[in-house]
């Protein structure tokens, strides 16, 4: 069953279409690629789908429910997480306070005034900590982190919140080799909770860790399939050879 | 509380078993707690009275923290809400002839709240998140708006305000300036300080940390930033209203530049000055400031506001974080808001 539907997507930004009528379609716990040329409008349909953009038209429909005009507090609190392409992770706070930010952001304003969840999300931040190897720094400032690890810890709270739906933009940008190999195994067992849409430049990578892809060119989507469908297909190595 | 970040048992980097740090903040709060209390034993009469507007405008100070040093609204028109609660307790007073002290004070309080919810509602719940710029001008127009709707309203009083309000009671007793205004201004003060220190360390001021941090960030997690925005905005309104209510029982009058932009400037100099988003820094930079401004304006009538604007543009420009960063670690001033991770903790999951 389809989780998130977006159809005929436009987005125009003064004479620039980004989107020109793009599609996705994703499955509940399935991992699904963004892959494209730099400026295909990967980026902008990631945004469209968390509401960071609303799109000049189309529509995008999660869970069965239309959120094409939700704001993104809106499609957060219905399921959907976002972890933004620059690093956006709270620098002055520590660690575990990133964590605790994001697993509270659902609770209601007397809970929060009277700390009342604070026992309760302590465990699953510490595990969410553990889960993402930074549990030994948990009460430094997030500022102390080498830029991999700020990644990691940004994942880790767009994961805390136990979305639906899970969107990676550029999760390995900026990262070592051997950061990248530990991000794929950090995103493998979270296979069994939600769905993930993730855009990466790496195509290595996004082959590892995805069960279909979708493939975008100035705008469009160009194919979409299966791994080794995408692999095979003469329209997309065209693509990628002409703009190599 | 459990801003103990630095006593914690986790083996972190470059660090050896348990380690324990003096937390500085509590020793400077306690400390300006025991001067504040010993004070009028040393001061003449009048300079207790000036001690009195003093922490009346640390009270004040105290609501342009919580708005600008944890939330990151940037406020221009705080006066607006002080000196509409002063306005209001004084035409209670006398128009209706009350004074009573569990009366007027709670009608302050409200008659600020209820402002900047008016106020704040029009500025910050839109669809979209409001900019700074946008919430600055908004409020610094409210704040010039209701300074000139004062003058020019004969029923305020117009430039001359409202005159010789009656004493605040407390049953049959007034309530008049002097170390009796003082300790029950120090009181009220401790118990706001109190009450607001309890809700920037709560879960709450762990939001409110994230919105000041990165407001687009949070809305991410789905937080309604605007309504969080409007929430602590009206209750530092509430604050400001109350600090209101104090002053115009203290002074006797109020005028409109209670309202006005020199005084809402005013507010943002003395918490710049001691240092934003402590709470403890508002009081010390309010008590600078006016203690400096007395000092000077004694010794150097002429030309004093120049000689505190080098001062202040001095420290604003050395020491953006304000007087308070003099002594207290960046690491302590924005605290921990969880309970701290304990070594028995690692894998409890």
């Amino acid at each position: 069953m389809a989780l998130l539907e977006a159809r005929g997507l436009i987005k125009i930004f003064g004479k620039l279409t980004a989107l020109n009528g793009a599609d996705l379609t994703v499955y509940e716990n399935e991992f699904h690629g963004l892959i494209g040329p730099n400026g295909s409008g990967k980026s902008t349909l990631m945004k469209c789908v968390a509401g960071a953009e609303i799109p000049t038209s189309g529509t995008v429909t999660f869970g069965g429910r239309d959120i094409s005009q939700a704001s993104p507090a809106e499609r957060a609190r219905a399921g959907m997480s976002l972890k933004f392409q620059i690093t956006s992770v709270l620098p002055a706070l520590t660690l575990y306070d990133n964590i605790l930010l994001a697993l509270q952001a659902q609770c209601s304003l007397p809970s929060l005034v009277f700390s009342r969840s604070r026992g309760v999300l302590h465990d699953r931040a510490m595990a969410m900590l553990e889960q993402f190897r930074l549990v030994d720094r948990a009460a430094e400032p997030a500022s102390a982190l080498s830029h991999g690890q700020q990644q990691w810890l940004e994942i880790a709270m767009a994961l805390a919140p136990e979305p639906k739906l899970l969107l990676l933009d550029e999760p390995t940008g900026g990262m070592s080799l051997e950061e990248r190999r530990v991000t794929g195994e950090l995103l493998q067992p979270i296979k069994k909770k939600c769905s993930l849409v993730i855009v990466e430049h790496d195509l290595d990578f996004i082959r590892d860790i995805c069960d279909r892809l979708t493939v975008l060119d100035q705008g469009s989507v160009l194919d979409c399939g299966s791994v080794s469908h995408i692999q095979s297909s003469a329209r997309v190595q065209e693509v990628y050879l002409r703009r190599a | 509380m459990t801003e103990t970040t630095q006593t914690t048992s986790l083996p972190l980097p470059g660090r050896v078993g348990r380690q324990r740090r003096w937390r500085v903040l509590p020793i400077i709060e306690v400390a300006v707690l025991v001067i504040a209390v010993l004070l009028p034993f040393v001061l003449k009469d009048y300079l207790t009275i000036y001690a009195t507007r003093v922490l009346i405008l640390c009270l004040f100070a105290l609501s342009f923290d919580l708005v600008w040093g944890y939330a990151g609204i940037m406020s221009f028109g705080q006066a607006v809400f002080f000196g509409t609660a002063g306005y209001g307790v004084a035409l209670i007073a006398r128009d209706l002839g009350v004074t009573s002290i569990l009366l007027v004070l709670p009608a302050g309080l409200l008659i600020g709240f209820a402002f900047a919810l008016l106020l704040g509602g029009f500025l910050l719940l839109g669809r979209h998140p409001s900019s700074v710029i946008f919430v600055s001008l908004g409020t610094l127009t409210g704040s010039y708006a209701a300074d000139r709707v004062a003058r020019g309203w004969y029923y305020l009083g117009g430039q001359n305000g409202i005159p010789s309000i009656p004493p605040m009671t407390l049953g049959s007793y007034d309530i008049t300036e002097g170390p009796v205004y003082y300790y029950m201004t120090l009181g009220i003060l401790l118990a706001v300080y109190l009450l607001c220190r309890f809700l920037v360390r709560s879960q709450f001021g762990l939001a409110l940390a994230g919105l000041r941090e990165n407001e687009q960030r949070i809305a991410f997690f789905g937080y309604q930033v605007q309504r969080l925005k409007a929430i602590i905005f009206s209750f530092a309104g509430a604050v400001a209203g109350l600090a209101g209510s104090l002053y115009a029982f203290h002074e006797g009058f109020v005028w409109p530049n209670m309202l006005g932009v020199v005084i809402s400037t005013q507010v943002v100099l003395y918490v710049l000055f001691g240092g934003s988003g402590t709470l403890i820094g508002a009081v010390i930079g309010t008590v600078a400031i006016e203690a400096v401004s007395f000092w000077l304006s004694n010794s150097y009538q002429d030309i004093w506001p120049i000689i505190l604007g080098v001062l202040l543009l001095l420290v604003i420009l050395f020491r953006p974080a304000g007087l308070v960063s003099l002594i207290l670690s960046e690491r302590e001033r924005v605290g921990n808001f969880g309970r701290l991770p304990e070594e028995g903790d690692r894998g409890s999951s």
